[in-house]
């Protein structure tokens, strides 16, 4: 975005060329970063500390089904970026189809989610300790890992899935927004920031994938 | 505009400060009310507390202080003061009232989750004050809320009001993180033409670095809070090692938010005293860009540091040197404020105004703490001090010597400011001269109990043979502390006395250089009514052989250019 366009949407000078709404939206993005650590360092910890406790990658949880899901938000996080790309070049038209198609991806996305957490609470898989009973996928008699295992993945898992609604929540608004002809290729700012707020509950994701699902 | 879009639901920064010191001044005698308490109970235990007779029986059985009481009592202090009154007083009431004002700028940058960050700061105060009144009392853990007794029902007493304390903390973390994150926008993008980072008030860099470590800490409270409902509620067991989890985990979690914390406590005080130092001494203030280092060092270090809470905790011993060492780094930037704040005083032309009082007694009061604090960074040091009234004397040295006078020396700088009429300065200097006096009576004693042994958070010293020599010492402390609760009611007075009857102030009352005295009192709404400053020099340009006045406005522009403002 040209600095002229940001001028127009905020008075005020600006250090960084950064205007209001993006600068205010990254900061935010840094606290989020931080809760994220919280719970991830947590997690670890844990982790490191009773080993015993988290089953083998694959066992207890879906990992082809969530690829599967990490492959669609990745791919609504594409969507949203050519939504970007469309108004920045004036293009209504592309703006609406790319923000209908990245809500329709979030909510798939929640979607199998949802499956995924039904099925493993069927399984015993669940975060309060006393009712934990993971048998795994193949069913078997022994139960798989331990409370703190249900408790951390839900835990995580959880306050990404709540940012992913939130997220798709206010996506939604963009959208209606967009249908209305609310953005132009001078002012867009809406987009750009909800795209960065997206980007970064994909990144999330891609780490949360990684560390709770494949390692 | 209506009443209500004016005073109550309202956008403006000014007024939205002006709400956040009514606010936490109310949550601050609270903190102050449950302090006496534990005074009384601790000078005299087993007496019935005078007016004990009002408290319900599961507080108090005729009046004499229930141990089940006791320890609500010493934690919702410690919530109080730190959460709801230090912290907002801080920078709820001046980040919002002076960033703009004195940046040159007409608002914050978002002036509407502003306003949604003090109707939440407020909820949270509603919810934690809310635990006095549920069934099983009040949260009754520490403030610190260390588990597994924090997690587990079975321990503590009580359900409800621990969920409430995690759920309060949670919302006040939303609120902390909104107001920062409007901070440190306002501070990039909206300064006024000429109004370079090095020309910013040292009060403003504290409150952005300031901004800055709510913006990284509280996210990580919110999250160990939100574990900790969990375990409190749906049974995860994170925190609580019957089921595996971890208490230290809790600690961890807890510090790394705690230091910094520290530093959202004492930081903006250091600004404020920056500003009234060097305006009460009529010199520039010594070593400005020293000053701004040593803010954003103290800044950085204090993410390092947060082990030496934990010397004590089981911690693996190998990480104490190292959080030693860092700890000990941080007296280099404080001795460098240190310095410059004597460096500002010598030889300045001193204005002892109760401003410049309270600004001198932070200087001195903090020395104090911050030695104390060298005593307590030294893990073998630590180990027979922990937990003892040494480390309680030092908290309140840092934090009522440092962090409260400083704001009582904000509160009469800016009082003409935020509502056009000046303080009363023979009532101003009475409540400092007694509030000095009593603190120290209070707070120094203790350094000589917590090193004769007596233990924080002690119901009744009185059972400790150790201790019994010193129950003379605790009558004194307790006597001195109602005394110091009691020179309050001078302030009380004094502040709403002088805003409905106080002299009116003009514009510049102290003749300071910083922006916001070119703007009347109380700026109106837009604060330059519509003209924007420009800036054309520091804020500390005092006893300048060329300025008219020995003092120049940042604003006033060098001899033989005439002034400007753009619209």
């Amino acid at each position: 975005m040209s600095y002229a366009a940001a001028a127009t949407m905020e008075r005020g000078p600006s250090s960084f060329g950064v205007y209001n709404l993006k600068l205010g939206m990254w900061v935010f993005l840094l606290s989020e970063v931080m809760f994220f650590t919280g719970l991830i360092g947590a997690y670890i910890i844990l982790r490191f500390a009773r080993p015993e406790q988290f089953a083998e990658p694959g066992v207890v949880l879906n990992v082809p089904l969530t690829a599967l899901n990490t492959f669609i938000l990745i791919c609504s996080s594409v969507t949203m970026v050519k939504a970007y790309a469309e108004i920045e070049r004036g293009n209504q038209k592309g703006l609406r189809t790319y923000l209908l198609a990245t809500v329709v991806l979030g909510l798939v996305f929640l979607g199998i989610q949802a499956i995924e957490y039904t099925v493993l609470s069927h399984e015993g898989f669940v975060p309060m300790a006393d009712q934990y009973a993971a048998h795994g996928r193949q069913g078997g008699e022994a139960v798989l890992g331990g409370p703190l295992y249900g408790a951390t993945f839900y835990t995580m898992t959880g306050f990404h899935g709540t940012h992913v609604s939130i997220g798709v929540f206010c996506m939604i608004f963009t959208t209606i927004k967009a249908f209305r002809g609310g953005y132009s290729a001078t002012s867009y700012g809406g987009v750009e920031i909800m795209g960065l707020y997206w980007h970064f509950v994909d990144l999330v994701w891609i780490i949360l994938f990684t560390i709770v699902y494949l390692i | 505009m209506s009443f209500w879009q004016k005073y109550i639901f309202s956008t403006d920064h000014k007024i939205i400060g002006i709400q956040f010191l009514f606010v936490s001044l109310f949550f601050l005698l609270v903190g102050g009310l449950l302090a006496i308490q534990i005074r009384w109970q601790v000078g005299f235990p087993g007496k019935p507390m005078p007016l004990g007779g009002l408290l319900p029986e599961s507080m108090a059985v005729g009046g004499v202080i229930l141990p089940e009481y006791y320890i609500q009592l010493v934690t919702m202090h410690g919530t109080f003061m730190v959460f709801f009154a230090i912290m907002p007083l801080l920078v709820g009431v001046y980040a919002n009232f002076l960033i703009p004002l004195k940046l040159g700028t007409h608002d914050m940058a978002f002036p509407r989750i502003n306003m949604w960050s003090f109707w939440l700061a407020l909820l949270a105060g509603m919810i934690m004050l809310a635990g006095f009144f549920v069934p099983d009392g009040a949260a009754r853990a520490g403030w610190t809320m260390y588990a597994p007794l924090s997690a587990r029902p079975d321990l503590s007493g009580a359900t409800l009001a621990q969920q409430l304390w995690c759920v309060s903390i949670v919302v006040l973390g939303l609120s902390s993180v909104m107001g920062s994150l409007n901070y440190i926008t306002t501070v990039i993008n909206h300064r006024a033409p000429g109004m370079t980072w090095f020309r910013m008030p040292l009060s403003v860099w504290a409150l952005f670095i300031t901004a800055i470590l709510g913006v990284l800490a509280l996210p990580v409270l919110q999250g160990a809070a939100i574990m900790l409902l969990f375990d409190q509620t749906i049974g995860t067991h994170f925190f609580d090692p019957v089921a595996g989890g971890q208490a230290l985990l809790w600690q961890h979690l807890f510090w790394f938010f705690g230091h910094p914390e520290v530093y959202i406590l004492i930081l903006p005080a250091m600004g404020f005293v920056s500003d009234i130092l060097a305006n009460g001494a009529r010199k520039p203030i010594f070593g400005y860009h020293a000053m701004i280092w040593a803010i954003v060092a103290i800044g950085f270090l204090g993410w390092i540091v947060w082990g030496h809470h934990m010397f004590m905790s089981g911690m693996n011993p190998m990480l104490a040197g190292t959080f030693m060492i860092t700890t000990l780094m941080i007296a280099v930037p404080s001795a460098i404020k240190t310095f410059n704040w004597l460096g500002t005083l010598w030889r300045g032309n001193i204005r002892f105004h109760s401003p410049m009082l309270h600004a001198l007694a932070f200087v001195a009061l903090f020395v104090i703490g911050g030695l104390s604090g060298v005593f307590l960074a030294a893990a073998p040091v630590d180990i027979p001090l922990h937990d003892t009234y040494f480390v309680v004397a030092h908290i309140h040295y840092v934090l009522f010597g440092g962090s409260l006078f400083g704001i009582f020396g904000a509160i009469t700088f800016w009082f003409p400011k935020m509502f056009g009429r000046m303080m009363n300065e023979g009532l101003a200097k009475a409540h400092f001269a007694l509030t000095f006096l009593f603190f120290n009576l209070v707070f120094f004693p203790m350094h000589m109990l917590g090193s004769g042994g007596m233990m924080r958070r002690l119901y009744d010293p009185t059972q400790y043979p150790h201790l019994a020599a010193q129950q003379g010492t605790n009558v004194f402390i307790s006597v001195s502390a109602l005394l110091l609760f009691a020179s309050q009611s001078l302030f009380i007075v004094n502040f709403f006395w002088s805003l409905f009857r106080g002299r009116r102030a003009s514009a510049n009352p102290w003749e300071a250089g910083s922006l916001e005295w070119s703007a009347p009192s109380p700026p109106p709404h837009g604060n330059w009514g519509g003209v924007t400053p420009t800036v054309f020099r520091g804020p500390y340009e005092y006893s300048a052989p060329e300025a008219k006045n020995d003092y120049w406005l940042q604003s006033e522009p060098p001899a033989g250019r005439p002034a400007t403002g753009s619209h």
